[in-house]
């Protein structure tokens, strides 16, 4: 027996599965991985979607989610083999020695109970605490994590803070119990960039003062490289690399790992705008029907041929709505949108079959973009129909192109979209969007639900059609890694307004607006102690006011 | 196709054997439909198997005689009401604003008088006939399909799939057959199976009341109000139609549970 505090030896985990037609049957998802973690260290957990970090991390509370069951391996914490302690034993366990945060704040806490109970919840239901000290350590928690009034904090409803400061709720609902160990489950994934740094630094901190061990899982390198002092790299259930922070991001070992670190180094360089821009949206003011304010203020951008303009700006800045704007779906209320030299009519119900063929759109989530009832063939195919009266073997000849164009084989036309990956199905869409011949696509956000490998070679894909097809691209992001990569040139949006517009060269260098300076320095790098000079940076500059 | 589980499959197996009968009727049945055969009321025997009615008609015949004018007028009158109840839910959906007001607010004022009520009111003023009969067992039925169709259709409606097929500049047409339909029918087929038992009982409520199937014709409902006094003596004879329509309701519904669950667990998914 070592001194480790969590000890996780050949841990097996196996879950059913239910394959389309096919009876279920019994799959292993996690096969054998051991690691240990001591007091006051942090481990981070990374991999892409399905790789089983989350489930890794659940099992160190002992707990197999939806059907998920630990099939073999032992998971020793403080000294004793959980696995063995029975349904008595875990109860003990949790929320008194080991806690978790999950990813979605917003979705775990209960409605209808103020902060404070549910954050002490665990601390007094365990006898850690009394409920006046629970209290007094929840209000010195809140403190810590930089929550504003600690003292009343507690007595708000979870509808009543914002996403970032529910996280930091959780983080002090994790560590109230004084736990010995505390599971991250992708803590910041849903929030801002800018919101995301606060967090971080606060959980940070919080980890490094109250001593605990910390599993933090997340698909972020580049996050997870400023706050663990380990880093296991996880694929399909298996362990494929183990060490150091240092050693995973400076000198990586396997492939994967190094594939993981170099993601986002594409590197495009930006073409000059040109005298006839294919769209000009000038003056744009919008508002939603029966809504009181406007959401978009006094817009105006250019897009031109075969370049890339992104729009860039946290949730809530306006920039879907101007894609909405664009596309006719939200007529405005003030201002106009030139495409191609002439006035598009605000309305879609008014514009012609070749205007509405030129705009094109790719949206975020491809699963919800395709009818589940219909093929790849047809799906691909519509538009093909539609616009060109295209039909039987011409058509299906042409869908086979378009499908060599996106890197997938012609035997995905007879798949539906429920068989496909979440790549696929975002490559499918861009063929979709391809195959109307447009002049101009609109992006929204589509590389956001993927994992950063699958991302970049959509990315690329995009960028290697632009070549070929000459096709413009209006580029919804809040991801700035995205931007560098493709973009020619940037709108930074802020509240319903384009605080900075240019080319990128231009506007990705300073001199900065305070909002693109907040924005761009928000950023995760890959790189050890970038957290801590941003805050340092931040803390010298607000002084210094 | 997994196998059919054994509920599901007795289901099939009765609800299979009534439509036959239905559709082939004037083989199987023993007598002429209307045809005096033997003494009132008659005990079940070799030539009548289950004895004869309130005139001496064989009730072996009148009732398998019976089922196919029930079963007949209750397909039809589902058919009906759902196509007028899905094209009308999906097209509120789909067209929203004050149109979707106006049908729905005139679905809601049609439900709130009951249903039975409608109908007597209804058949009593018009020609009692087969059409009519569908006609209006359909059209009041359709608000009922028109109300799922449409709380169906709403949320498919704002899928970015339709949305996609809107900017493309489909037309409703397309979008209500191509885009919503296809992923509507899982649970407006499981809920066609139950109201179709409703349609069954509808038309036999009727007939029982003297407002549906006109004699000398047989339906199920009929039968039961012209045996209904022999209750009194002990003749069973009544008591046979209630027994088809039980079994074939039944067997209906168990058919349509086992499509609702096979559906319910493939969201998004191909059924």
């Amino acid at each position: 027996m070592n001194d480790a505090m969590l000890d996780v030896r050949d841990l097996r985990i196996g879950a059913t599965a239910y394959p389309p037609g096919e009876p279920p049957r019994e799959i292993e998802i996690v096969h054998g991985v051991s690691f240990t973690l001591e007091k006051g260290k942090v481990l981070g957990l990374i991999g892409e979607s399905g790789a089983g970090k989350s489930t890794i991390g659940l099992a160190a509370l002992g707990y197999g989610r939806g059907g998920v069951e630990i099939t073999g391996g032992e998971v020793w914490v403080n000294g004793r083999d959980i696995l063995k302690g029975g349904l008595r034993g875990l109860r003990q366990l949790r929320g008194a020695e080991v806690s978790y945060v999950a990813q979605s704040a917003a979705a775990a806490f209960n409605p209808a109970k103020r902060l404070m109970e549910q954050v002490t919840e665990a601390a007094i239901h365990h006898n850690r605490f009394s409920r006046s000290d629970a209290e007094a350590r929840a209000v010195a928690l809140f403190a810590k994590l930089g929550l504003p009034d600690p003292e009343t904090f507690g007595n708000r409803y979870p509808h009543q803070v914002s996403g970032g400061q529910l996280q930091r709720a959780m983080t002090a609902l994790a560590l109230c119990p004084q736990p010995d160990l505390v599971v991250f489950d992708e803590p910041t994934t849903a929030l801002d960039v800018t919101t995301q740094i606060d967090v971080l630094a606060a959980i940070k901190e919080a980890i490094r003062d109250t001593g605990v061990a910390a599993l933090y899982i997340t698909h972020d390198l580049a996050v997870v490289a400023q706050v663990s002092d380990d880093i296991m790299v996880l694929r399909d259930g298996d362990m494929v690399e183990y060490g150091s922070t240092d050693q995973i991001i400076n000198s990586p070992q396997e492939d994967y790992t190094r594939a993981l670190v170099s993601v986002r180094s594409i590197e495009h360089a930006e073409k000059p705008p040109t005298p006839d821009p294919v769209l000009r949206v000038w003056g744009i003011t919008a508002r939603y029907k029966g809504t009181p304010f406007d959401v978009l203020h006094d817009v105006s951008v250019d897009l031109h041929p075969g370049q890339t303009l992104a729009v860039v700006g946290e949730s809530g800045s306006g920039k879907s709505t101007l894609a909405r704007v664009i596309t006719g779906l939200l007529p405005p209320r003030a201002g106009g949108i030139e495409f191609a030299g002439r006035t598009l009519s605000p309305a879609l119900e008014r514009r012609t079959r070749e205007d509405l063929r030129e705009v094109q759109m790719i949206y975020q989530m491809a699963d919800v973009a395709m009818n589940p009832r219909q093929t790849v063939g047809t799906i691909i195919g519509r538009p093909l129909e539609f616009y060109f009266g295209m039909r039987g073997a011409e058509k299906r000849k042409r869908v086979k192109e378009l499908l060599d164009e996106i890197e997938m084989g012609d035997g995905f036309i007879d798949r539906y979209p429920a068989e496909l990956s979440g790549g696929q199905k975002q490559r499918v869409c861009i063929a979709r969007a391809l195959a109307a011949k447009p002049r101009m696509i609109i992006c929204d956000e589509v590389t956001s639900a993927l994992d950063p490998l699958v991302a970049d070679g959509i990315l690329k894909l995009l960028l290697d059609l632009q070549k070929i097809e000459n096709v413009a691209y209006l580029f919804i992001t809040h991801d700035l890694a995205t931007v560098r990569a493709i973009a020619d040139s940037i709108a930074v949006m802020h509240r319903g307004k384009v605080v900075r517009y240019g080319p990128k060269s231009q506007v990705l260098n300073p001199p900065f607006d305070d909002y693109t300076d907040l924005l761009l320095s928000s950023v995760p790098e890959m790189k050890l102690g970038w957290l801590e000079q941003v805050i340092a940076h931040r803390r010298m500059e607000s002084a210094g006011n | 196709m997994n196998r059919i589980p054994f509920a599901a499959a007795v289901g099939l197996v009765f609800t299979a054997l009534y439509f036959l009968a239905a559709l082939f009727a004037p083989l199987l049945a023993p007598y002429g439909m209307a045809e005096v055969v033997g003494g009132v009321w008659e005990q079940s025997s070799s030539e009548h198997w289950l004895g004869t009615d309130n005139i001496g008609r064989d009730l072996l015949t009148r009732l398998i005689y019976g089922g196919r004018t029930t079963i007949f007028i209750a397909t039809a009158a589902t058919v009906l009401s759902f196509s007028t109840g899905a094209i009308l839910g999906f097209l509120a959906a789909v067209l929203g604003g004050w149109a979707d007001q106006l049908m729905s607010r005139t679905v809601d004022l049609l439900m709130s008088i009951p249903t039975l009520i409608f109908a007597l009111v209804v058949l009593s003023v018009m020609p009692v006939t087969v059409p009519m009969l569908i006609l209006v067992m359909g059209l009041l039925d359709s608000t009922r399909v028109y109300r799922l169709a449409r709380a169906v259709a709403v949320d498919i409606n704002v899928m970015d799939y339709v949305e996609a097929a809107k900017l493309r500049g489909e037309r409703r047409g397309w979008i209500i057959f191509r885009e919503i339909l296809p992923n509507a029918l899982s649970p407006l087929v499981a809920e066609m199976g139950l109201r179709f038992i409703f349609m069954v009982l509808f038309v036999s409520t009727l007939s029982f009341l003297g407002l549906g199937v006109q004699p000398p014709a047989a339906d199920w409902g009929g039968i039961v109000k012209e045996n209904k006094d022999g209750i009194v003596y002990g003749i069973p004879a009544a008591l046979l139609p209630a027994v088809a329509i039980a079994t074939l309701s039944i067997s209906v519904n168990l058919v349509a549970d086992w499509v609702l669950n096979r559906t319910t667990s493939l969201k998004g998914g191909r059924g």
